[in-house]
């Protein structure tokens, strides 16, 4: 498990340097100069010019800049906002808020999805089963804006039983709306990979044999189907808390939800390309950290997986 | 199950999962038969000689014919087509020409010969709807066929010729992975090459360049499996070049899990479009679009919501029939898990 461990760590360093590189490289290199995009197009004085382009170091060369961008990338010097707040700051006031709206849409996602994918496993082209699976298509079909939308006016604005938009200090019990609709489409996904993980494990042999030597249903299901079907439910509900922490720029927009998503969605529709690569770059860390960690719950769950 | 319960069965049984064993058998019947003389057949009069045995599509259209999910989606898709060609045999309305919007109409509801009403510019919205099929489904079709010939050849070769090249595609695929779509597509979007020449083109790149690690993983996976089969060894051996059974022989025989990734990834893909037009990120205003208009209907969405919901309504249908689609060809393609 050790090795492992790192190993799949050693394969992380790449990763990084690559998706760090890549999101550097689209914005810095890319034809289309974002200083003179700071301007809008009009001309600068050189004297502002050149020291902008000393500011963000793109007076140096190509890699010298990345060298340097992946230095106060380390060690959390992302710049300023245009209002003059450090990144670093803001990001550092979001991130508890994404992280607690990710939590609850995990938990949402998690209690209702393996339920409802239990139940309709184990009944397989009963009704239940065929509403729960048309059931999830659509919410898969509609896209996040919409059902956002739909909930804050039904649930938020006709029939009042929750805030339409999240205040300042969003408490746990303002986020619940986001938080359905957050999780909503991968409790769509958690449904059907539970079901489906379910009722392949139905037809395996070790059911066959721990039915043959007598044991009740409900211990066949409980401790040898479940046991065996969650793996792969509990990785994708790690991947998805990692997506999730990634913030959820469409979902916080809408409800106004103060975290990372938010400070994303704002700072483009600012134009401020700084702010835009150091809040991306942050969460393109946080993502592959997750999947790094998903990856090992995965090999500590089935140790198949550490031998391939 | 209880009829597989016979102990004979049950030591007759290799340890193997029943997956492998299903897929190998199938995979040999299909491909490879024997000439007669060399198998020794007790009751060769039994097998019908002259006829031809099925292939996997032809196998799987006689099972989707049945479906009633492929049937809907297949209209559904069908019909969106037709309204993406010939918008303006669905209305009378052409809503390009600015004077067909009336300021006075604005945010009006449903009356005779506007069925859904007016935006807040006084645009009929059925016929913005009708109109914004073309762009959201062009960004849908012409994604998914970019990302199936990057994303196919990339993984096709990395599967197919192993080693180093293997090695490389693998980590660059990681690389994208890395960047979840969304942030990726907005990074890209909001450049200032992109940001000022947006386009259904350019959402269209930028869409391919995020999107082609999942085919390219897919593909891979389906040529690893088959790149040793029996009836490629076959072809190596009867004098085809290396390159050219991966083509004949083995992409065709790997396109099945990839046709229907590619099914679902293409109402991903019109989803995405929409939400980057919803950030403002996405198609140009001057495109009429679904996620434009669901854009542009988002600050009356209290006192107007019909003029989102429709648009949203159209997307939301669009891509369900996709999703659909791909569903019910996984089905019919797998045969194993159609018995069950």
């Amino acid at each position: 498990m050790v090795m492992f461990a790192f190993r799949r760590f050693l394969q992380l360093i790449p990763v990084f340097f690559g998706a760090t590189l890549l999101v550097y490289f689209l914005v810095f290199a890319t034809p289309g100069d974002p200083i003179a995009a700071l301007s809008g197009g009009k001309p600068m004085a050189p004297a502002v010019e050149a020291a902008l382009r000393a500011q963000y170091n793109l007076d140096q060369p190509f890699w010298i800049q990345y060298g340097l961008y992946l230095k106060n990338l380390v060690t959390l010097n992302l710049g300023q906002t245009f209002s003059g707040q450090e990144v670093s700051a803001v990001i550092a006031r979001a991130y508890p808020v994404t992280a607690r709206l990710a939590i609850m849409a995990l938990a949402i996602e998690a209690i209702f999805g393996v339920l409802f994918g239990v139940i309709a496993g184990l009944r397989k082209g009963k009704l239940f089963d065929s509403t729960v699976l048309v059931a999830s298509l659509v919410v898969i079909a509609v896209p996040t804006f919409v059902l956002g939308f739909v909930l804050q006016l039904v649930v938020g604005v006709k029939l009042g039983w929750a805030r339409p938009t999240v205040s300042g200090a969003a408490p746990w019990n303002e986020l619940i709306l986001p938080a359905v609709v957050l999780g909503l489409v991968s409790l769509a996904y958690v449904i059907r990979l539970t079901r489906t993980s379910i009722s392949e494990n139905m037809n395996a042999d070790y059911v066959r044999t721990a039915t043959a030597k007598g044991l009740s249903r409900r211990r066949v299901v409980v401790v040898h189907i479940l046991r065996n079907s969650l793996i792969p439910v509990i990785t994708f509900l790690g991947a998805d808390l990692g997506a999730l922490m990634g913030g959820a720029i469409v979902t916080e927009g809408i409800f106004n939800v103060p975290g990372v998503g938010n400070l994303l969605y704002k700072a483009i529709l600012k134009g401020e390309s700084a702010t835009v690569v150091a809040v991306v770059s942050i969460l393109v860390i946080v993502f592959v950290v997750a999947n790094l960690i998903v990856d090992l719950l995965y090999a500590w769950l089935d140790p198949r997986i550490r031998y391939v | 199950m209880s009829e597989n319960l016979t102990p004979e069965n049950d030591l007759s049984k290799s340890a193997k999962p029943a997956a492998r064993q299903g897929k190998v058998s199938s995979r040999v019947i299909e491909h490879f038969v024997a000439p007669l003389e060399e198998t020794p057949l007790v009751a060769v009069d039994k097998v019908d000689m002259t006829a031809a045995p099925l292939s996997l599509w032809a196998d799987a259209w006689k099972n989707l014919r049945k479906q009633p999910l492929f049937i809907i989606s297949a209209l559904l898709i069908l019909a969106v087509l037709v309204v993406a060609i010939f918008p303006q045999w669905f209305t009378h309305i052409d809503p390009t020409d600015q004077s067909t919007c009336s300021l006075n109409d604005s945010g009006e509801g449903a009356r005779s010969g506007h069925p859904l009403g007016f935006t807040l510019q006084g645009c009929d919205v059925y016929a913005r709807m009708i109109y914004g099929t073309r762009a959201s489904l062009m960004v849908g079709v012409f994604t998914t066929i970019g990302v199936l010939l990057l994303g196919g050849i990339m993984g096709a070769l990395a599967g197919y010729y192993g080693g180093w090249l293997d090695a490389i595609l693998a980590r660059l695929g990681d690389i994208f992975f890395a960047l979840p779509m969304i942030l990726g597509a907005i990074i890209i979007m909001q450049l200032p090459a992109f940001r000022d020449n947006r386009s259904v083109w350019t959402v269209i790149v930028t869409l391919v360049v995020f999107g082609w690690p999942q085919i390219a993983r897919i593909t891979r996976g389906a040529v690893i499996e088959n790149r040793n089969a029996d009836f490629v060894t076959a072809s190596k051996a009867l004098g085809l070049s290396s390159f050219k059974a991966l083509v004949k022989h083995v992409i065709p025989n790997s396109m099945a899990p990839v046709i229907v990734v590619a099914s679902i990834s293409l109402g991903t893909f019109i989803v995405a479009e929409a939400t980057l037009s919803f950030l403002g990120l996405g198609l140009p205003q001057s495109v009429m679009s679904w996620g434009n208009d669901i854009s542009d209907a988002q600050p009356q969405v209290r006192n107007n919501p019909a003029v989102l919901l429709w648009p949203a309504l159209a997307l939301s249908i669009t891509v369900l029939s996709f999703i659909m689609l791909g569903d019910a060809l996984r089905d019919a393609l797998d045969p194993k898990a159609r018995k069950r």
